[in-house]
């Protein structure tokens, strides 16, 4: 395993002892000032109709930092995310990147600024290769200009230092023997991979990441988890959305929680989940939520008492008929067809 | 029934006039349609935005033939950006709509009662050609290609000046399609906002994409109204524009020359399907339908052979069949 080790990046370095020592001295408030933030955000309001999706007051995002953004379904995160990034126009609001405002900058500005994300429902471009996909994360390219095109001599050497950032990202995602494959014959994880290697392609200053491990196997997560770390080593920002708690514990410096649309806590990683506010937005709205150790022992003895009951005969109906929590349906008390 | 006859008709329309101005209408779709994947259905409008601005400068106003190329080339531009501005930052459903409609106007207005003088109004127009033929390096008189089949001196010369066009079009789109601006242009066909999160500026590629295949087609035009030395505006219908899809997706969208083979095997197969429908007809050995009867037919036959092609091959001649398995997925 000598390769792998090769390119295991360096997760603990001074960046992360510098973001811990920031983040260390900040109230667990939803709003609170950073001391450098990269991205300030005020008001931000997005309505669909009757619903407001979004309706953050004030957020900062703290320079060379990894920020988790959670919270249960539907929260808004996504379209926060579409918000910033000129994705979706905002009915209010406005937030600076860099000191510069950004509300009403179309999507490809947002990007070439340095702000750049993925997308939780994966984007790869299928009938380009995975390579191609690469090279088009690329900033600035002569050959992108039409009439300099035509003219090959005047890109080829671009294109070639190009080719060779992107199969150095290629390897470090474990996709380099699929370079040279169509992007849509990869399998699911394989496209997060993509579009998270093709985002960094573009060089940004600030990642966001949607959900980028969802379906993505636990040992390759474990080797992604280290490359995030070293963007934060390389000084980006990342801000990233995620359910896996654990995941979040381990790389994050500081986390937001969004429930309803609105910040509702901010924190550090190891309390956060004991916030009695992000425990009622979880818990409180009957949503499938990441489990403290207690927590989910307490709903593993409930549910194994139901199903008890259930074999007994005596089970109450409106008992039965409530959705069991998933981290228990995925164990223990996964229904036979011809149960209901 | 005369064999060599159906035959060498056959290969004579697969290289001659309507195959030029097919392939080079094709093109132009195919930068549209097969790279970007800009849903153009109004290239018709390309056609005779070329053609008529060619036969209005000569005929109408008596000015040069060169200025009617340039006039042509440049309102096709025109005619891209109208187009362009106030669909490209919607879906794509609503560039179809648009072009459909705009390749009506366009028909509409130059074959409209009130402005008979400038454009002709049903009629259309002629004798613009002369300094085009007066450009003619062949000697009177007929030429023969191989054994079976010939054309005059006039047609040899439209032939000549198509036929460059249309490889020089598609050495363009080789060169374009295998530099970056092809790649954006491509993935924007695949996903617009995956490019735009990667910086790229979509509208400004979809509008030089839109830009460049109407100029292709507005070649189309020029050769199509020489080859007849008319313009009429009824030639420039929807037809034209499906006929063109119908050419592109025989040879295999997205392929360089998946619009030239098209057009020369769209061409070939109707005008060998009628020929021989007509000779069997005289012959005596088809007995259930009149000559008449024979248009008709062939565009049923073609219909069906159509329907084969997509269920059998979807990725058409050129195409890559892996392609088409990855939109299962
Ligand atoms: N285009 C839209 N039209 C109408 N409602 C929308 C639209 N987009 C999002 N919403 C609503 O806004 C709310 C927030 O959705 P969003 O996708 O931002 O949630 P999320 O926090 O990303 O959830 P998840 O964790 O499941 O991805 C949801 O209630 C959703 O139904
Ligand atoms: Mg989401």
């Amino acid at each position: 395993m000598h390769a792998d080790e090769a390119v295991q990046p360096q997760a603990i370095g001074p960046r992360k002892a510098q973001a811990t020592a920031v983040f260390a001295e900040l109230a667990s408030e939803p709003g609170v000032p950073k001391p450098d933030p990269i991205l300030v955000v005020n008001n931000v309001v997005r309505r669909f109709g009757g619903l407001t999706a979004v309706n953050v007051e004030h957020v900062e995002i703290q320079r060379g930092s990894i920020t988790a953004l959670i919270g249960p379904n539907g929260a808004g995160k996504t379209t926060f995310f579409n918000q910033l990034t000129g994705f979706d126009t905002a009915d209010a609001g406005e937030w600076t990147f860099n000191g510069r405002p950004m509300k009403g900058v179309s999507a490809h500005k947002v990007a070439r600024q340095g702000m750049v994300r993925t997308f939780q429902l994966t984007k790869a471009l299928s009938k380009l290769t995975v390579l191609e996909n690469m090279r088009l994360g690329a900033q600035g390219q002569r050959g992108e200009n039409f009439l300099r095109a035509l003219v090959a001599g005047l890109w080829r050497g671009q294109e070639k230092e190009i080719t060779e950032r992107a199969e150095d990202l290629l390897r470090r995602f474990k996709l380099d023997a699929k370079s040279a494959d169509f992007a849509g014959s990869l399998s699911g994880g394989q496209r997060k991979l993509l579009e998270m290697a093709r985002a960094l392609m573009v060089e940004p200053e600030l990642v966001m990441l949607d959900e980028p491990m969802a379906g993505v196997n636990p040992a390759l997560t474990q080797s992604l988890l280290g490359h995030v770390k070293d963007l934060r080593e390389q000084g980006m920002t990342v801000l990233f959305v995620e359910h896996d708690m654990d995941m979040v514990r381990d790389i994050s410096d500081w986390v937001i929680v969004m429930a309803q649309g609105s910040v509702i806590a901010e924190g550090p990683p190891d309390s956060i989940m004991s916030d009695p506010r992000v425990v009622d937005a979880y818990l409180g709205a009957h949503h499938d939520a990441p489990l403290s150790a207690e927590e989910e022992e307490q709903q593993l003895a409930e549910a194994e008492a139901a199903l008890e009951a259930e074999a007994q005969g005596v089970a109450d109906p409106a008992d039965a008929a409530r959705p069991a929590p998933a981290s228990v349906a995925e164990g223990t008390s996964r229904k036979e067809p011809g149960d209901d | 029934m005369d064999w060599t006859l159906i035959f060498s008709r056959a290969i004579e329309s697969g290289i001659g006039s309507e195959a030029v101005i097919y392939a080079l209408a094709a093109i132009g779709l195919n930068v549209h349609f097969g790279y970007t994947g800009l849903l153009n259905f109004g290239q018709a409008a390309f056609l005779a935005v070329g053609g008529y601005s060619i036969a209005v400068t000569v005929a109408t106003f008596g000015l040069p033939f060169f200025l009617g190329v340039a006039i042509g080339i440049a309102l096709a531009v025109v005619l891209a950006l109208l187009l362009g501005i106030p669909t490209l930052r919607l879906r794509a459903d609503y560039l179809a709509i648009v072009t459909i409609a705009a390749a009506e106007i366009v028909r509409l207005v130059v074959r409209a009662v009130a402005l008979e003088g400038t454009f002709g109004g049903t009629d259309g127009l002629q004798g613009f050609s002369d300094s085009f033929y007066a450009m003619n390096p062949y000697p009177d008189g007929q030429y023969n290609v191989g054994s079976i089949i010939g054309f005059d001196h006039r047609t040899m010369w439209v032939l000549t000046v198509g036929w460059i066009l249309v490889a020089l079009s598609c050495f363009v789109i080789y060169l374009l399609m295998k530099s970056p601006w092809g790649r954006v242009l491509k993935a924007i066909r695949e996903d617009e906002d995956a490019v735009r999160s990667l910086g790229k500026n979509v509208f400004s590629y979809k509008m030089q994409s839109l830009v460049l295949g109407g100029v292709i087609g507005a070649l189309a035009g020029f050769i199509f109204a020489l080859s007849r030395s008319a313009v009429q505006p009824d030639l420039y219908s929807t037809d034209l524009t499906f006929y063109a899809y119908t050419v592109l997706i025989l040879g295999g969208a997205a392929r360089i020359l998946g619009p030239v083979v098209g057009a020369a095997i769209f061409w070939a197969l109707l005008i060998l399907i009628s020929t021989f429908l007509e000779e069997a007809v005289n012959a005596g050995v088809i007995n259930v339908i009149t000559v008449t009867q024979v248009g008709p037919i062939r565009l049923m036959l073609v219909g069906f052979g159509l329907m084969l092609l997509l269920i059998f091959r979807p990725q058409g001649i050129f195409g890559d069949k892996r392609e088409i398995a990855l939109d299962a997925r």
